[in-house]
Protein backbone atom coordinates (compact mmCIF):
# COMPACT_ATOMS: atom_id res chain seq x y z
CA UNK A 1 0.00 0.00 0.00
CA UNK A 2 0.65 3.37 -0.14
CA UNK A 3 1.71 5.37 2.56
CA UNK A 4 1.16 9.08 3.63
CA UNK A 5 1.68 11.66 6.37
CA UNK A 6 -0.73 14.47 6.98
CA UNK A 7 1.16 18.04 6.45
CA UNK A 8 1.25 20.61 9.34
CA UNK A 9 -1.53 21.90 9.78
CA UNK A 10 -0.34 25.60 9.69
CA UNK A 11 1.18 24.35 6.56
CA UNK A 12 -2.19 22.98 4.88
CA UNK A 13 -4.43 26.52 6.65
CA UNK A 14 -2.29 28.67 4.95
CA UNK A 15 -2.61 26.92 1.75
CA UNK A 16 -6.43 27.08 1.87
CA UNK A 17 -6.80 30.37 3.64
CA UNK A 18 -7.90 33.12 0.50
CA UNK A 19 -10.60 30.48 -0.31
CA UNK A 20 -14.19 31.00 1.21
CA UNK A 21 -15.41 27.13 0.27
CA UNK A 22 -13.41 24.34 0.82
CA UNK A 23 -13.93 21.10 0.14
CA UNK A 24 -11.85 18.32 1.85
CA UNK A 25 -11.86 15.23 -0.50
CA UNK A 26 -10.79 12.05 1.96
CA UNK A 27 -9.69 8.84 -0.17
CA UNK A 28 -10.84 5.58 1.16
CA UNK A 29 -8.14 3.12 -0.10
CA UNK A 30 -4.36 2.90 0.87
CA UNK A 31 -4.30 6.20 2.94
CA UNK A 32 -7.51 5.47 5.19
CA UNK A 33 -5.58 2.35 5.84
CA UNK A 34 -2.94 4.32 7.11
CA UNK A 35 -5.29 6.73 8.54
CA UNK A 36 -4.09 9.74 7.19
CA UNK A 37 -6.51 10.72 4.86
CA UNK A 38 -10.15 8.68 4.88
CA UNK A 39 -13.33 9.50 5.95
CA UNK A 40 -12.58 10.34 9.35
CA UNK A 41 -9.52 12.14 8.97
CA UNK A 42 -11.57 13.90 6.13
CA UNK A 43 -14.11 15.35 8.66
CA UNK A 44 -10.97 15.76 11.69
CA UNK A 45 -9.41 17.66 9.20
CA UNK A 46 -12.73 20.12 8.12
CA UNK A 47 -13.77 20.49 11.63
CA UNK A 48 -10.57 20.96 12.78
CA UNK A 49 -10.05 24.18 9.29
CA UNK A 50 -13.56 25.46 10.46
CA UNK A 51 -12.73 25.94 14.32
CA UNK A 52 -9.21 27.36 13.53
CA UNK A 53 -10.65 29.77 10.64
CA UNK A 54 -13.78 30.69 12.82
CA UNK A 55 -11.37 31.01 15.78
CA UNK A 56 -9.84 34.04 13.71
CA UNK A 57 -13.81 35.85 12.70
CA UNK A 58 -13.14 34.25 9.22
CA UNK A 59 -16.54 32.74 7.42
CA UNK A 60 -15.35 29.80 5.62
CA UNK A 61 -17.83 26.91 4.61
CA UNK A 62 -15.51 23.81 4.88
CA UNK A 63 -17.05 20.48 3.38
CA UNK A 64 -15.90 16.94 3.65
CA UNK A 65 -16.36 14.35 1.14
CA UNK A 66 -15.43 11.06 0.49
CA UNK A 67 -14.59 8.96 -2.32
CA UNK A 68 -13.53 5.26 -2.35
CA UNK A 69 -10.19 6.25 -4.58
CA UNK A 70 -9.05 9.71 -6.25
CA UNK A 71 -6.93 7.17 -8.33
CA UNK A 72 -9.43 6.38 -10.93
CA UNK A 73 -12.26 7.90 -13.08
CA UNK A 74 -14.78 6.03 -12.07
CA UNK A 75 -14.95 6.42 -8.28
CA UNK A 76 -15.13 9.92 -8.93
CA UNK A 77 -18.01 10.50 -11.37
CA UNK A 78 -21.11 10.51 -9.83
CA UNK A 79 -22.85 14.11 -11.40
CA UNK A 80 -24.04 15.28 -7.84
CA UNK A 81 -20.76 14.57 -6.43
CA UNK A 82 -19.21 16.55 -9.88
CA UNK A 83 -21.57 19.32 -8.84
CA UNK A 84 -20.34 19.65 -5.44
CA UNK A 85 -16.93 19.87 -6.48
CA UNK A 86 -17.93 22.22 -8.75
CA UNK A 87 -19.43 24.72 -5.99
CA UNK A 88 -16.14 24.99 -3.82
CA UNK A 89 -13.34 27.32 -4.73
CA UNK A 90 -10.79 24.75 -3.37
CA UNK A 91 -10.45 21.13 -3.21
CA UNK A 92 -8.47 20.02 -0.39
CA UNK A 93 -7.24 16.64 -1.41
CA UNK A 94 -6.06 14.02 1.17
CA UNK A 95 -5.41 10.99 -0.92
CA UNK A 96 -1.65 10.36 -1.57
CA UNK A 97 0.20 12.60 -4.65
CA UNK A 98 -1.47 9.90 -7.21
CA UNK A 99 -5.02 10.98 -6.07
CA UNK A 100 -4.25 14.72 -5.96
CA UNK A 101 -2.99 14.43 -9.72
CA UNK A 102 -5.51 12.18 -10.82
CA UNK A 103 -8.40 14.28 -8.89
CA UNK A 104 -7.29 17.54 -10.54
CA UNK A 105 -7.01 15.56 -14.43
CA UNK A 106 -10.16 14.75 -13.84
CA UNK A 107 -12.16 17.53 -12.38
CA UNK A 108 -10.64 19.34 -15.24
CA UNK A 109 -11.79 17.19 -17.86
CA UNK A 110 -15.05 16.77 -16.39
CA UNK A 111 -15.65 19.90 -15.47
CA UNK A 112 -15.35 22.36 -18.27
CA UNK A 113 -16.44 26.06 -17.74
CA UNK A 114 -15.29 26.31 -14.37
CA UNK A 115 -10.93 25.65 -13.63
CA UNK A 116 -10.76 23.39 -10.30
CA UNK A 117 -8.08 23.79 -8.10
CA UNK A 118 -6.55 20.91 -5.85
CA UNK A 119 -4.17 21.06 -3.17
CA UNK A 120 -2.30 18.49 -1.37
CA UNK A 121 -3.07 17.59 3.04
CA UNK A 122 -0.77 14.88 2.77
CA UNK A 123 2.71 14.16 2.23
CA UNK A 124 2.94 11.21 0.61
CA UNK A 125 5.74 8.91 1.77
CA UNK A 126 6.58 5.15 0.65
CA UNK A 127 4.92 1.54 -0.66
CA UNK A 128 4.81 -0.69 2.74
CA UNK A 129 3.75 -2.84 4.36
CA UNK A 130 1.44 -2.16 8.10
CA UNK A 131 3.81 -4.58 10.33
CA UNK A 132 2.39 -3.96 13.51
CA UNK A 133 -0.47 -1.76 15.22
CA UNK A 134 0.80 1.49 14.02
CA UNK A 135 4.42 0.79 12.53
CA UNK A 136 4.72 0.85 8.53
CA UNK A 137 7.37 -0.02 6.84
CA UNK A 138 8.79 0.89 3.46
CA UNK A 139 9.15 -2.29 0.93
CA UNK A 140 9.22 -1.59 -2.33
CA UNK A 141 10.98 1.17 -4.66
CA UNK A 142 9.12 0.55 -7.93
CA UNK A 143 12.69 -0.32 -9.38
CA UNK A 144 10.65 -1.85 -12.19
CA UNK A 145 13.37 -5.36 -12.13
CA UNK A 146 12.60 -7.22 -9.09
CA UNK A 147 15.30 -9.35 -7.40
CA UNK A 148 13.38 -10.82 -4.26
CA UNK A 149 13.64 -14.50 -6.44
CA UNK A 150 17.38 -14.15 -5.15
CA UNK A 151 17.60 -12.26 -2.23
CA UNK A 152 15.45 -14.49 -0.04
CA UNK A 153 12.55 -12.44 -0.42
CA UNK A 154 13.86 -9.36 1.30
CA UNK A 155 14.57 -6.44 -0.77
CA UNK A 156 18.41 -4.84 -1.15
CA UNK A 157 17.18 -1.74 -3.11
CA UNK A 158 14.64 -0.54 -0.79
CA UNK A 159 16.10 -1.48 2.51
CA UNK A 160 19.95 -1.24 2.34
CA UNK A 161 19.82 2.46 2.49
CA UNK A 162 23.04 2.42 0.04
CA UNK A 163 20.60 0.41 -1.99
CA UNK A 164 23.67 -2.33 -2.67
CA UNK A 165 23.31 -5.24 -4.43
CA UNK A 166 26.60 -6.49 -3.29
CA UNK A 167 25.77 -6.03 0.82
CA UNK A 168 26.29 -5.92 3.54
CA UNK A 169 28.81 -2.66 3.54
CA UNK A 170 31.11 -2.45 6.55
CA UNK A 171 28.30 -0.26 8.14
CA UNK A 172 26.51 -3.19 9.08
CA UNK A 173 26.55 -4.07 13.08
CA UNK A 174 24.94 -6.97 15.52
CA UNK A 175 22.08 -6.72 12.53
CA UNK A 176 21.76 -2.65 11.98
CA UNK A 177 22.16 -0.71 9.46
CA UNK A 178 25.13 2.23 9.98
CA UNK A 179 22.44 5.48 9.56
CA UNK A 180 19.91 3.76 12.56
CA UNK A 181 20.29 1.75 14.86
CA UNK A 182 16.52 1.36 14.61
CA UNK A 183 16.53 0.18 10.83
CA UNK A 184 17.24 -3.65 10.08
CA UNK A 185 20.31 -3.87 7.84
CA UNK A 186 18.74 -5.93 4.68
CA UNK A 187 22.05 -7.58 3.87
CA UNK A 188 22.08 -9.21 7.40
CA UNK A 189 18.48 -10.17 7.18
CA UNK A 190 18.80 -11.58 3.60
CA UNK A 191 21.65 -13.47 4.89
CA UNK A 192 20.13 -14.79 7.68
CA UNK A 193 17.25 -15.98 5.57
CA UNK A 194 19.48 -17.53 2.99
CA UNK A 195 20.96 -19.74 5.66
CA UNK A 196 17.89 -20.80 7.11
CA UNK A 197 16.94 -22.00 3.09
CA UNK A 198 20.39 -23.70 2.31
CA UNK A 199 20.46 -21.13 -0.28
CA UNK A 200 23.52 -18.49 0.56
CA UNK A 201 25.70 -19.67 -2.04
CA UNK A 202 23.02 -17.56 -4.32
CA UNK A 203 24.35 -14.33 -3.12
CA UNK A 204 28.59 -15.62 -3.94
CA UNK A 205 28.42 -14.64 -7.48
CA UNK A 206 28.71 -10.55 -8.00
CA UNK A 207 25.56 -9.33 -8.69
CA UNK A 208 26.26 -7.14 -11.90
CA UNK A 209 25.34 -3.09 -12.35
CA UNK A 210 21.81 -3.26 -12.39
CA UNK A 211 19.86 -1.42 -15.43
CA UNK A 212 18.06 1.45 -13.80
CA UNK A 213 16.12 2.17 -16.91
CA UNK A 214 12.81 0.44 -15.78
CA UNK A 215 13.00 2.41 -12.99
CA UNK A 216 12.17 6.29 -12.44
CA UNK A 217 15.64 7.15 -13.26
CA UNK A 218 14.22 6.03 -17.36
CA UNK A 219 11.86 9.06 -16.63
CA UNK A 220 8.27 9.25 -15.63
CA UNK A 221 6.55 5.95 -16.70
CA UNK A 222 3.68 4.08 -18.70
CA UNK A 223 1.99 1.09 -18.12
CA UNK A 224 0.49 0.50 -21.71
CA UNK A 225 -1.66 -3.31 -22.08
CA UNK A 226 -3.24 -3.36 -26.03
CA UNK A 227 -5.41 -5.73 -25.36
CA UNK A 228 -7.07 -3.85 -22.88
CA UNK A 229 -6.75 -0.82 -24.83
CA UNK A 230 -10.01 0.24 -26.70
CA UNK B 1 52.43 -4.57 -14.29
CA UNK B 2 49.06 -3.77 -13.88
CA UNK B 3 49.48 -0.09 -13.42
CA UNK B 4 53.38 0.39 -13.26
CA UNK B 5 52.70 2.21 -9.86
CA UNK B 6 55.00 2.12 -6.89
CA UNK B 7 52.55 0.27 -4.31
CA UNK B 8 52.53 -2.32 -6.96
CA UNK B 9 56.28 -2.98 -7.44
CA UNK B 10 56.72 -3.42 -3.70
CA UNK B 11 54.33 -6.05 -3.23
CA UNK B 12 54.97 -7.54 -6.18
CA UNK B 13 58.83 -7.89 -4.73
CA UNK B 14 57.40 -9.15 -1.77
CA UNK B 15 58.29 -6.00 0.25
CA UNK B 16 56.75 -5.44 3.83
CA UNK B 17 54.23 -2.17 2.59
CA UNK B 18 53.18 0.96 4.74
CA UNK B 19 50.75 2.67 3.27
CA UNK B 20 49.40 6.24 5.03
CA UNK B 21 46.48 8.22 4.81
CA UNK B 22 45.60 11.89 4.01
CA UNK B 23 42.42 13.91 4.91
CA UNK B 24 42.17 16.52 2.08
CA UNK B 25 40.83 20.00 3.45
CA UNK B 26 37.56 21.58 4.18
CA UNK B 27 38.07 24.02 1.40
CA UNK B 28 41.26 25.29 -1.19
CA UNK B 29 43.79 25.39 1.24
CA UNK B 30 46.91 23.61 -0.84
CA UNK B 31 49.53 24.16 2.13
CA UNK B 32 48.11 21.99 4.62
CA UNK B 33 47.89 19.33 1.94
CA UNK B 34 51.40 19.97 1.20
CA UNK B 35 52.10 19.91 5.69
CA UNK B 36 50.97 17.03 5.59
CA UNK B 37 52.68 15.15 2.67
CA UNK B 38 55.60 16.57 3.75
CA UNK B 39 55.02 14.88 7.31
CA UNK B 40 54.56 11.23 5.09
CA UNK B 41 56.75 11.65 2.62
CA UNK B 42 60.24 8.91 2.96
CA UNK B 43 58.03 7.51 5.91
CA UNK B 44 55.13 5.39 3.88
CA UNK B 45 54.82 3.64 0.11
CA UNK B 46 51.66 5.20 -0.89
CA UNK B 47 49.23 7.65 0.49
CA UNK B 48 45.24 7.37 0.75
CA UNK B 49 43.63 10.23 -0.35
CA UNK B 50 40.01 10.18 1.31
CA UNK B 51 37.02 11.17 -0.65
CA UNK B 52 34.71 13.15 0.80
CA UNK B 53 34.87 10.89 4.22
CA UNK B 54 32.30 11.12 6.84
CA UNK B 55 30.47 12.45 4.10
CA UNK B 56 31.71 15.92 4.90
CA UNK B 57 32.87 17.86 1.62
CA UNK B 58 36.20 18.41 1.01
CA UNK B 59 38.60 19.06 -1.52
CA UNK B 60 38.45 16.41 -4.07
CA UNK B 61 40.10 13.43 -3.94
CA UNK B 62 41.45 13.89 -7.38
CA UNK B 63 43.14 17.33 -6.86
CA UNK B 64 44.55 16.43 -3.72
CA UNK B 65 46.09 13.18 -5.45
CA UNK B 66 47.99 15.33 -8.28
CA UNK B 67 49.27 17.52 -5.34
CA UNK B 68 50.27 14.42 -4.04
CA UNK B 69 52.20 13.55 -7.38
CA UNK B 70 53.99 17.06 -7.16
CA UNK B 71 55.29 16.51 -4.20
CA UNK B 72 56.75 13.65 -4.87
CA UNK B 73 54.47 11.19 -3.10
CA UNK B 74 52.32 8.38 -4.51
CA UNK B 75 48.64 8.29 -3.99
CA UNK B 76 45.43 5.85 -4.19
CA UNK B 77 42.84 7.84 -4.86
CA UNK B 78 39.66 6.83 -2.92
CA UNK B 79 36.27 6.85 -4.66
CA UNK B 80 33.13 6.48 -3.06
CA UNK B 81 29.48 5.20 -4.60
CA UNK B 82 27.73 7.46 -2.74
CA UNK B 83 28.28 10.65 -5.06
CA UNK B 84 28.75 9.76 -8.88
CA UNK B 85 26.92 7.43 -10.92
CA UNK B 86 28.71 5.31 -13.89
CA UNK B 87 29.48 7.84 -15.91
CA UNK B 88 31.09 10.56 -13.54
CA UNK B 89 33.00 7.71 -12.28
CA UNK B 90 34.91 6.75 -15.39
CA UNK B 91 35.25 10.29 -16.28
CA UNK B 92 36.79 11.16 -13.63
CA UNK B 93 39.28 7.84 -13.42
CA UNK B 94 39.78 8.53 -16.72
CA UNK B 95 41.08 12.28 -15.63
CA UNK B 96 42.98 11.11 -12.86
CA UNK B 97 44.67 8.42 -15.02
CA UNK B 98 45.91 11.61 -17.19
CA UNK B 99 46.75 13.34 -13.89
CA UNK B 100 49.10 10.56 -13.31
CA UNK B 101 46.76 8.49 -10.39
CA UNK B 102 47.81 4.88 -10.33
CA UNK B 103 46.17 3.51 -7.19
CA UNK B 104 42.71 3.85 -6.31
CA UNK B 105 40.56 2.48 -3.79
CA UNK B 106 36.80 1.26 -4.29
CA UNK B 107 34.19 2.33 -1.38
CA UNK B 108 30.48 2.46 -1.19
CA UNK B 109 30.72 5.67 1.20
CA UNK B 110 29.58 6.26 4.59
CA UNK B 111 25.86 7.42 4.28
CA UNK B 112 25.25 11.75 3.80
CA UNK B 113 23.36 11.09 6.75
CA UNK B 114 26.39 10.98 8.59
CA UNK B 115 27.94 14.36 6.97
CA UNK B 116 27.73 18.20 6.97
CA UNK B 117 25.04 17.83 4.51
CA UNK B 118 22.37 15.05 5.36
CA UNK B 119 20.02 16.82 2.52
CA UNK B 120 21.39 15.57 -0.18
CA UNK B 121 20.24 12.71 -2.38
CA UNK B 122 22.84 10.33 -2.47
CA UNK B 123 23.52 8.37 -5.85
CA UNK B 124 24.67 4.70 -5.47
CA UNK B 125 24.35 3.74 -9.32
CA UNK B 126 26.82 0.76 -8.69
CA UNK B 127 27.77 -0.48 -5.17
CA UNK B 128 31.48 -1.29 -4.54
CA UNK B 129 31.97 -4.33 -5.83
CA UNK B 130 30.40 -3.97 -8.99
CA UNK B 131 33.02 -0.64 -9.48
CA UNK B 132 36.20 -3.31 -8.68
CA UNK B 133 34.93 -5.36 -11.62
CA UNK B 134 34.35 -2.04 -13.77
CA UNK B 135 37.64 -0.70 -13.20
CA UNK B 136 38.86 -4.14 -13.85
CA UNK B 137 37.19 -4.09 -17.01
CA UNK B 138 38.56 -1.03 -17.71
CA UNK B 139 42.17 -1.53 -17.17
CA UNK B 140 41.97 -5.28 -18.80
CA UNK B 141 39.59 -5.19 -21.57
CA UNK B 142 40.20 -1.42 -21.84
CA UNK B 143 36.57 -0.88 -22.65
CA UNK B 144 33.97 1.50 -20.92
CA UNK B 145 30.71 -0.60 -18.63
CA UNK B 146 28.76 -0.31 -22.60
CA UNK B 147 31.69 -1.69 -24.09
CA UNK B 148 32.83 0.84 -26.13
CA UNK B 149 36.61 0.82 -26.66
CA UNK B 150 38.48 3.58 -24.23
CA UNK B 151 40.91 6.00 -26.35
CA UNK B 152 44.73 6.10 -24.70
CA UNK B 153 46.06 3.84 -21.73
CA UNK B 154 44.17 3.15 -18.37
CA UNK B 155 46.50 1.76 -15.67
CA UNK B 156 44.80 1.20 -12.29
CA UNK B 157 46.12 -1.16 -9.28
CA UNK B 158 42.70 -1.66 -7.66
CA UNK B 159 42.22 -1.80 -4.05
CA UNK B 160 39.27 -1.83 -1.54
CA UNK B 161 38.54 -1.45 2.14
CA UNK B 162 37.30 -5.00 4.06
CA UNK B 163 35.50 -4.40 7.66
CA UNK B 164 36.49 -7.80 9.28
CA UNK B 165 35.13 -6.90 12.71
CA UNK B 166 31.32 -5.94 10.76
CA UNK B 167 28.13 -8.23 11.01
CA UNK B 168 27.11 -10.77 9.97
CA UNK B 169 30.85 -11.73 11.17
CA UNK B 170 30.80 -15.21 9.26
CA UNK B 171 30.06 -13.64 5.85
CA UNK B 172 32.62 -11.14 6.26
CA UNK B 173 35.63 -13.29 4.15
CA UNK B 174 32.72 -13.75 1.79
CA UNK B 175 32.37 -10.41 0.79
CA UNK B 176 36.52 -9.89 0.66
CA UNK B 177 36.14 -13.19 -1.53
CA UNK B 178 33.69 -11.18 -3.80
CA UNK B 179 35.53 -8.35 -4.15
CA UNK B 180 38.61 -10.54 -5.13
CA UNK B 181 36.15 -12.00 -7.97
CA UNK B 182 35.84 -8.49 -9.09
CA UNK B 183 38.85 -7.66 -9.70
CA UNK B 184 40.39 -7.00 -6.49
CA UNK B 185 44.46 -5.96 -6.26
CA UNK B 186 44.45 -5.13 -2.60
CA UNK B 187 42.53 -4.35 0.15
CA UNK B 188 43.05 -2.44 3.02
CA UNK B 189 41.36 -3.59 6.10
CA UNK B 190 39.66 -1.56 9.12
CA UNK B 191 41.62 -0.55 11.82
CA UNK B 192 42.45 -3.81 14.52
CA UNK B 193 42.37 -4.03 17.63
CA UNK B 194 40.36 -7.42 18.67
CA UNK B 195 43.62 -9.00 17.38
CA UNK B 196 41.87 -12.30 18.60
CA UNK B 197 39.11 -11.93 16.27
CA UNK B 198 41.22 -10.58 13.16
CA UNK B 199 43.00 -13.48 13.01
CA UNK B 200 40.10 -15.96 13.36
CA UNK B 201 39.33 -13.64 9.86
CA UNK B 202 42.66 -13.96 8.75
CA UNK B 203 42.44 -18.02 9.22
CA UNK B 204 39.35 -18.12 6.97
CA UNK B 205 41.00 -15.80 4.54
CA UNK B 206 44.14 -18.34 4.11
CA UNK B 207 42.12 -20.87 3.90
CA UNK B 208 40.36 -19.83 0.87
CA UNK B 209 43.52 -18.33 -0.50
CA UNK B 210 42.34 -15.45 -0.42
CA UNK B 211 45.63 -13.88 0.23
CA UNK B 212 47.58 -15.04 -3.27
CA UNK B 213 44.71 -13.49 -4.94
CA UNK B 214 44.69 -10.13 -3.35
CA UNK B 215 47.52 -8.45 -1.35
CA UNK B 216 46.18 -8.19 2.19
CA UNK B 217 47.25 -4.33 4.66
CA UNK B 218 46.17 -4.39 7.82
CA UNK B 219 44.79 -1.26 8.75
CA UNK B 220 46.34 -0.04 12.05
CA UNK B 221 45.09 3.18 14.11
CA UNK B 222 47.41 4.70 17.17
CA UNK B 223 45.12 5.08 20.15
CA UNK B 224 45.77 9.12 20.80
CA UNK B 225 43.62 9.10 23.91
CA UNK B 226 41.10 7.10 26.48
CA UNK B 227 38.44 9.09 25.55
CA UNK B 228 39.09 8.57 21.33
CA UNK B 229 39.54 4.29 22.52
CA UNK B 230 35.81 4.75 23.90
CA UNK B 231 34.49 6.93 21.36
CA UNK B 232 35.84 4.46 18.46
CA UNK B 233 34.39 1.49 20.45
CA UNK B 234 30.62 3.29 20.51
CA UNK B 235 30.95 4.60 17.01
CA UNK B 236 32.63 3.25 14.74
CA UNK B 237 31.01 0.03 13.34
CA UNK B 238 32.28 -3.41 14.80
CA UNK B 239 34.91 -1.48 16.66
CA UNK B 240 35.75 -3.26 19.71
CA UNK B 241 38.66 -3.09 21.94
CA UNK B 242 39.91 -5.00 24.51
CA UNK B 243 39.10 -4.15 28.08
CA UNK B 244 43.04 -4.55 28.83
CA UNK B 245 44.19 -2.10 25.55
CA UNK B 246 41.84 0.42 27.36
CA UNK B 247 43.90 -0.19 31.32
CA UNK B 248 46.90 0.10 29.34
CA UNK B 249 46.58 3.57 27.90
CA UNK B 250 45.00 4.53 31.36
CA UNK B 251 47.64 3.40 33.68
CA UNK B 252 50.35 5.01 31.44
CA UNK B 253 49.51 8.22 33.25
CA UNK B 254 48.70 11.51 32.71
CA UNK B 255 50.98 12.99 29.63
CA UNK B 256 52.39 9.46 28.41
CA UNK B 257 48.84 7.94 27.01
CA UNK B 258 49.70 9.14 23.57
CA UNK B 259 53.00 7.30 24.02
CA UNK B 260 51.83 4.31 24.83
CA UNK B 261 49.04 4.31 22.06
CA UNK B 262 52.00 4.48 19.86
CA UNK B 263 53.44 1.64 21.15
CA UNK B 264 50.49 -0.35 21.57
CA UNK B 265 50.47 0.31 17.29
CA UNK B 266 53.98 -0.46 17.03
CA UNK B 267 53.46 -4.34 19.10
CA UNK B 268 50.38 -4.70 16.74
CA UNK B 269 52.45 -4.05 13.42
CA UNK B 270 55.21 -6.76 14.59
CA UNK B 271 51.89 -8.83 15.17
CA UNK B 272 50.53 -8.25 12.24
CA UNK B 273 53.97 -9.19 10.43
CA UNK B 274 54.43 -12.05 11.64
CA UNK B 275 50.37 -13.31 10.38
CA UNK B 276 50.69 -15.42 7.00
CA UNK B 277 48.37 -14.11 4.61
CA UNK B 278 49.58 -9.85 5.57
CA UNK B 279 51.60 -7.83 3.14
CA UNK B 280 51.95 -5.18 4.98
CA UNK B 281 49.94 -2.20 7.31
CA UNK B 282 47.68 0.41 6.43
CA UNK B 283 48.56 3.33 8.63
CA UNK B 284 45.43 5.54 9.84
CA UNK B 285 47.26 8.40 11.74
CA UNK B 286 44.13 10.69 11.66
CA UNK B 287 44.81 14.27 12.32
CA UNK B 288 48.12 13.09 13.55
CA UNK B 289 50.08 12.92 10.50
CA UNK B 290 53.43 14.28 12.55
CA UNK B 291 53.77 11.42 14.51
CA UNK B 292 53.87 8.82 11.38
CA UNK B 293 57.64 9.37 11.07
CA UNK B 294 57.87 8.34 14.75
CA UNK B 295 55.81 5.36 14.66
CA UNK B 296 57.14 3.93 11.19
CA UNK B 297 60.70 4.27 12.97
CA UNK B 298 59.87 2.38 16.01
CA UNK B 299 58.33 -0.33 13.86
CA UNK B 300 61.69 -0.68 12.21
CA UNK B 301 60.30 -0.06 9.11
CA UNK B 302 62.42 2.45 8.09
CA UNK B 303 63.67 3.96 5.37
CA UNK B 304 61.49 2.75 3.05
CA UNK B 305 62.50 0.68 0.06
CA UNK B 306 63.00 2.06 -3.59
CA UNK B 307 60.15 0.44 -5.94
Amino acid sequence: MITADRKPFEEIKASVKDYDKIMVLGCETCVAICQAGGEKEAEILASELKLAFGNEGKKVEVNDEHVIRQCDDEFMADPAFLEKVKEADIILSIACGVGVQHACNFFNRTITDKPIRVVPGLNTTFMGANIDVGLWEERCLGCGDCVLERTGGICPITRCAKSLLNGPCGGSSNGKCEINKDTDCAWHLIIERLEVLGELDRIKPVEMYKDWRPSHSGGPRKRVREDLRL
Amino acid sequence: MKSGSNLERLLEKGEFIITGELGPPKGTDVEVVKEKAAMLKGNVDAVNITDNQTAIVRMSSIATSKILIDEGLEPTMQMVARDRNRLAMMSDLFGANALGIRNMLCLSGDHQSFGNHPEAKNVFDIDSIQMIYMVKTMRDEHKVICGDEIEGDFKMFIGAASNPFADPFQYRVHRLAKKVEAGLDFVQTQCIYDMKRFKEFMKQVVDMGLHERCKILAGVTPLKSVGMARYMAANVSGITIPEDMIERLKGAGKGNVAAEGIKIACEQIQELRALEGIAGVHLMAIEWEHRVHEIVEMAGLLPRPKG
